[in-house]
């Protein structure tokens, strides 16, 4: 397919999955030229066997979690998949929680292993079938999921040499907590339907 | 690493007279070791002298960056690009800026895009002296990495007159480069690009026919199509396969559509034919700067965007304009916004595909920000490529799946 791919060819191709993957695929968008569809949890092993046989995609580019906490399934696991004989990418998304395990698609792609890992050593999402699901990018010992969105940014241990007992020593963290600061205002203060920045009600008002 | 064999403890059954008992061996490579490229600590079970199986362990650089880059605006996460692959840390920068760049529609001007792809190049070649010489070092031979360093250095003092920085170059930017070129250095870029074919000569010279670096390479190693494939391998480990797949032909992005280059495969996929990938995309790479440099003689113009929502105004402009001192303060203050969505956009970085997801709700910060390092499933793929091969060997696999820690462990 030539590069970039259309939108109306995407569009087109999002359709025919939705329509064909017998309950596989639960929708799709269009969105910055990237073609998105969701898949549902159980039947993800099936989506990536179809996706890869009958469509072509060869390769699994990237596997990785995302985190939502006011959802109810916080968490979504994100594939993205690349077909080199079609030049085509493809996005898959399911939702699943932290008690909900994930079926595991090493048996489709064998790289997803490490893949697996780390969601769940970022994320805590467990894969059902996983051969070997250890932690791969924290310390050994770790304790929580870093990228979870309320593990602080700084951390609960550090570390330190201690001389006296002449190894390395984990304490609680000392340092202050990372400082979020909101610099959200708006650029155009003074635009129509757009809330006053405030102090400026009044002027708003009489106008 | 000593002592393979133990004597035969007397009344053992197992072993009939004459013989040993061979014992298998599990040993530690690295995490402190010349040849893992880094802090890689491999758990390698031996039979011998003879790899059965390879566990890596990994994370010892982890940085936490993707969580960093979830609390700081955007303009404030592109140096976290650089920390990644150090050894051409403007092709990571490239990949993030041409996410936010399709987020927010930004259109970069034709001198910023030759300026990226110059630079780009340059980080290829960066990558890939370093990467071949270092390999042979790996394998036995000291004198071509004194010689490639040479010209990296030249090449981190390009990065250097034009960033301020010899490695943490924070040049990218969204909608184009930080500043533009003075006409010296791309005349002094132009030059070198005249005299590195010679050295190129010279590496070629030392390594390609060397009857030790050949034997230590030749067949070792070898991935084939279809385990390139399944094993989501880019870059070079899928070309070395001859795999024909770069993504700066089959998914142009920038102006590469505008240039002529070759894209060389391998035929047998082991460690000899991806150096010699490597060496031949050097070359190609030295072409394309080439001609960048000649059309950037001939191309004046902006080199970022002018669209002030996203880049920031010039200095001089700021002193005069009210409206550009505004601009000015809210982009370095609160940044610019994306829209929500998300989005994923890759380069082709020296070591293979190099990709961002981002996810964006609408705020100035990234809300994930998942960085695809081509380094990750390459080194995934130790485990089955060392199975039957000798110790030594893994030291030279290591070396040519061009792996560097700072991606890796992010």
């Amino acid at each position: 397919m030539s590069w970039p791919v259309s939108h109306a060819e995407l569009e087109q191709f999002g359709q025919r999955l939705v329509a064909d993957g017998a309950g596989v695929f639960t929708s799709y968008t269009v969105a910055y030229g990237d073609l998105s569809v969701s898949a549902q949890l159980p039947q993800i092993v099936e989506a990536m066997r179809q996706l890869r046989d009958a469509e072509k995609f060869e390769m699994l580019i990237d596997l990785c979690g995302a985190d939502y906490p006011e959802r109810e399934r916080r968490f979504d696991v994100v594939y993205h998949l690349l077909s080199l004989s079609r030049n085509l990418r493809i996005r898959v998304k399911l939702e699943t929680d932290e008690d909900t395990a994930v079926p595991s698609i090493t048996s489709i792609f064998p790289n997803a292993d490490w893949y697996e890992r780390e969601t769940f050593d970022m994320y805590g999402v467990f894969f059902d079938g996983h051969p070997d699901l250890r932690r791969i990018l924290t310390d050994y010992g770790f304790h929580g999921h870093p990228l979870r969105k309320d593990f602080p940014m700084t951390g609960y241990v550090e570390v330190r040499y201690d001389d006296e007992l002449k190894r390395v020593v984990y304490e609680p963290v000392k340092s202050v907590e990372w400082r979020n600061w909101d610099f959200l205002s708006p650029w155009e203060g003074m635009e129509r339907g757009v809330s006053p920045l405030p102090g400026d009600e009044k002027g708003e008002a009489k106008a | 690493m000593t002592g393979a064999t133990t004597p035969a403890a007397p009344g053992d059954e197992t072993v009939g007279p004459g013989e040993t008992k061979i014992r298998k061996f599990n040993i530690n490579f690295g995490p402190q070791h010349p040849a893992a490229h880094g802090v890689l600590r491999l758990v390698l079970e031996l039979d011998g002298e003879v790899v059965e199986r390879v566990d890596p362990h990994i994370g010892l650089l982890h940085r936490g960056t993707e969580k960093l880059m979830e609390a700081r605006p955007y303009a404030q996460t592109i140096p976290y690009f650089d920390r990644l692959d150090y050894v051409a840390p403007m092709n990571q920068e490239h990949a993030y800026c041409l996410a936010i760049e399709r987020l927010l529609g930004v259109e970069v001007p034709i001198r910023g895009q030759l300026i990226r792809v110059l630079y780009s190049e340059m980080g290829r070649i960066l990558n890939h002296l370093l990467n071949v010489t270092t390999q042979a070092m790996d394998v036995g031979a000291l004198t071509p990495p004194l010689w490639g360093f040479e010209q990296r250095e030249k090449l981190m003092v390009f990065y250097e007159r034009a960033s301020g920085a010899r490695l943490h170059a924070n040049y990218f930017r969204v909608g184009g480069v930080r500043q533009d070129l003075p006409p010296e250095l791309v005349q002094d870029i132009a030059d070198w690009c005249d005299q590195f074919p010679k050295v190129m000569d010279d590496i070629h010279g030392l390594i390609t026919e060397n009857r030790i670096f050949k034997q230590r390479n030749v067949d070792i190693g070898v991935v084939t199509k279809e385990e390139a494939l399944a094993w989501g391998f880019s870059g070079v480990m899928v070309r070395g396969s001859g795999v024909p797949w770069d993504l700066r032909r089959s998914q142009p992005y920038e102006c590469y559509n505008d240039f002529e280059f070759d894209i060389p495969l391998g035929v047998n996929g082991d460690c000899y034919d991806r150096y010699l990938c490597r060496m031949e995309e050097m070359a190609q790479s030295t072409k394309i700067m080439k001609e960048c440099c000649l059309r950037l003689q001939k191309t004046p113009g902006l080199v970022l965007s002018d669209d002030h929502k996203v880049s920031p105004p010039r200095r001089g402009e700021m002193k005069r304009s009210m409206e550009a001192l505004i601009h000015h303060f809210k982009l370095y203050t609160e940044g610019y916004r994306t829209p929500v969505g998300d989005i994923y956009a890759a380069v082709e970085a020296p070591k293979g595909e190099f990709g961002v997801y981002l996810v964006s709700d609408g705020t100035n910060k990234p809300y994930r920000c998942k960085i695809r390092a081509p380094g990750y499933p390459h080194l995934q793929a130790m485990d089955w490529m060392n199975r039957g091969h000798m110790l030594a060997d893994v030291s030279a696999i290591l070396g040519s799946l061009d792996i560097v820690f700072g991606e890796i462990d992010r």
